[in-house]
């Protein structure tokens, strides 16, 4: 039996490690050099600092995952560097590329533990060189020593928002401010759930408290105004308080993000279908809480099948392998099953008040001005959107997404919708008077990324 | 775009160029970081007229941080090791 795991960071691990387990070599590929995913990225040769350094809290987890994904690599047929830009569930066939090189996998099962990205929202002034999204302000300085300027501000909502600027702030880097779009009591409201948490909320708690210690500007309940700058770099970023004062910060960067979402491009083109989770505000592939999914031989696993973050992305990998061999006739240990579904269910209840105390704000996205650039791709402004969904539209009006994208190119370009989408949803919903789950979502089209043409004209 | 180099920057010097020009880069740095923390200030210039940009996510998604390399084509600036002796041209 022909197993493929996608992916090689929390959830793609622990499948790989199930499988391996039981007897299988799976065929393990992972776009990265060497794996960790995201969160526990390992920096290139040469840079030196410690796990306790580079993961904080998490390093022994970052540490014990690491162990187990060098031991399985000669275990399974492990494939770094392997990009999978199109997945055939008919033929069972991934299309893979390897430095330059096309290959197809054939698989009988696969599970795709594909991760997740920051989801963004717009600001007046969010495509000058300077700005990058939370996520890549903590790559730059997780896996490359740097910070994204020598005095940054961060701003949007999650947990990412403060970790990141906590990282900064520990790393010596001058943090100018923290701008949290959801007010203190929203966060309050939630604390009874968060307490589910346990030793989650308290790193969350504790790294807000350290930032105040540090007299850091902090602004919560703000509504950002603008990224000002030029070609030259960023000098300040404004914003309207909670009591309604403009306000500024001079910097010279800025890392925005609004929590993450899934990268489910696979899941897609594999003809799993998608629900909108109306509490994440994302749009979810469907599986059970095994991992499995309407799709024969498909299988789901980590913030790619929804986010739930690290803790729970390697629970659900390791579920999603016992799902899978169970459904090949192996035997597997029920009580296990069962004792990880509820580990499982218990942090979808912590994460539930997670993204109640820190919920996507859609109404920033609604009220954005018409000519701030929504799409950066393309150079799509907020206003050629709208003016796609009034009725008097020369095309008519686009009702769901992929008609919009049709009509103005919104999601079209190179990265597939993957930055613009959740914002030009909410844009085109608040035009079209209905709810953000009624228009739709962006298919994904393969290539899931843009690959040189040679590779894919001479696709085998 | 200026990247701060704040920990790990005492490696091994390697030397590129970006359109001709010398860029000293460090064993270890992705293009976007040999770049960005030289004087590079931009990686690319939006085909639609509204300025340069210096990437964006860092993993490989956005595609906002493409550049040319000499006999390697287009490549995402984040997500390929710059290495000694490199031709770069802004993307």
């Amino acid at each position: 039996m022909r197993v493929v795991v996608v992916g090689a960071g929390p959830a793609g691990v622990r499948a790989a490690e199930k499988l391996v387990a039981a007897g299988l070599s799976p065929i393990w590929v992972d776009e990265a050099p060497d794996g960790g995913g995201r969160i526990y990225q390992r920096p290139p040769p040469g840079l030196e600092r410690d796990a306790r350094t580079l993961y904080g809290f998490e390093a022994k987890r970052a540490e014990a995952l690491h162990a187990t994904l060098d031991a399985l690599k000669p275990r399974s047929e492990w494939r770094p560097e392997t990009f999978v830009w199109h997945i055939r569930p008919g033929a069972r066939e991934l299309h893979v590329l390897h430095r330059g090189r096309q290959e197809r996998i054939s698989y009988d099962a696969a599970i795709l533990c594909t991760g997740a990205m920051d989801r963004v929202i717009p600001v007046r002034g969010w495509t000058l060189p300077g700005v990058t999204t939370l996520g890549a302000a903590q790559i730059a300085l997780k896996a490359q020593g740097c910070g994204i300027g020598r005095r940054v501000v961060f701003l949007g909502t999650g947990p990412l928002l403060w970790l990141v600027a906590y990282q900064y702030a520990k790393a010596g880097a001058d943090v100018a401010a923290v701008l949290d779009t959801t007010s203190f009591a929203t966060k309050v409201a939630a604390v009874p759930g968060l307490l589910r948490g346990g030793a989650t909320f308290a790193k969350g708690l504790y790294f807000i408290a350290w930032l105040r210690r540090r007299g850091i500007r902090i602004a919560e309940g703000i509504t950002p105004l603008e990224i000002q700058g030029d070609a030259n770099g960023i000098t300040a970023v404004t914003w309207r308080d909670a009591a309604g004062r403009d306000c500024r910060e001079v910097c010279d960067a800025v890392g925005i993000g609004w929590g993450l979402r899934p990268e489910a491009q696979l899941a897609d083109l594999a003809g799993v279908p998608f629900r909108h989770d109306r509490l994440q505000q994302n749009w979810v592939p469907v599986r059970d809480g095994a991992g499995r999914t309407p799709v024969a031989g498909i299988y789901l696993a980590g913030d790619g099948a929804g986010i739930g973050g690290a803790e729970v992305a390697e629970l659900a990998g390791t579920r999603a392998a016992l799902a899978l061999l169970e459904d090949a006739g192996h035997r597997v240990d029920a009580a296990e099953a069962a004792r990880l579904e509820g580990r499982l269910a218990g942090q979808a209840r912590f994460r539930a008040a997670l993204e109640r105390a820190f919920p996507f704000p859609a109404a920033l996205a609604r009220a954005l001005a018409d000519d701030v650039i929504l799409c950066r791709c393309e150079g799509l402004r907020v206003g050629e959107l709208r003016a796609a969904a009034r009725a008097d539209a020369a095309t008519g009006p686009a009702p769901e997404m992929n008609r919009a994208k049709a009509f103005t190119r919104v999601g079209m370009g190179r990265c597939q919708g993957r930055v613009c989408g959740a914002a030009a949803a909410e844009v085109l919903a608040a035009e079209l008077g209905c709810d953000v789950a009624e228009i739709g979502r962006l298919r994904g089209q393969p290539p899931v990324k843009p690959i040189p043409i040679p590779a894919a004209v001479n696709a085998p | 775009m200026k990247l701060v180099r704040l920990r790990d920057a005492s490696r091994p010097r390697i030397s590129l160029t970006l359109e001709g020009a010398p860029i000293e880069a460090q064993q270890g740095d992705t293009l976007l970081t040999a770049l960005l923390a030289a004087e590079a200030g931009h990686l690319r210039v939006s085909e639609f007229g509204d300025g340069p940009r210096a990437g964006f996510c860092l993993m490989g998604a956005c595609q906002d941080c493409w550049v040319f390399v000499e006999g390697m084509g287009r490549v995402r600036a984040c997500a390929t090791l710059a290495l000694e002796g490199m031709e770069v041209r802004r993307g």
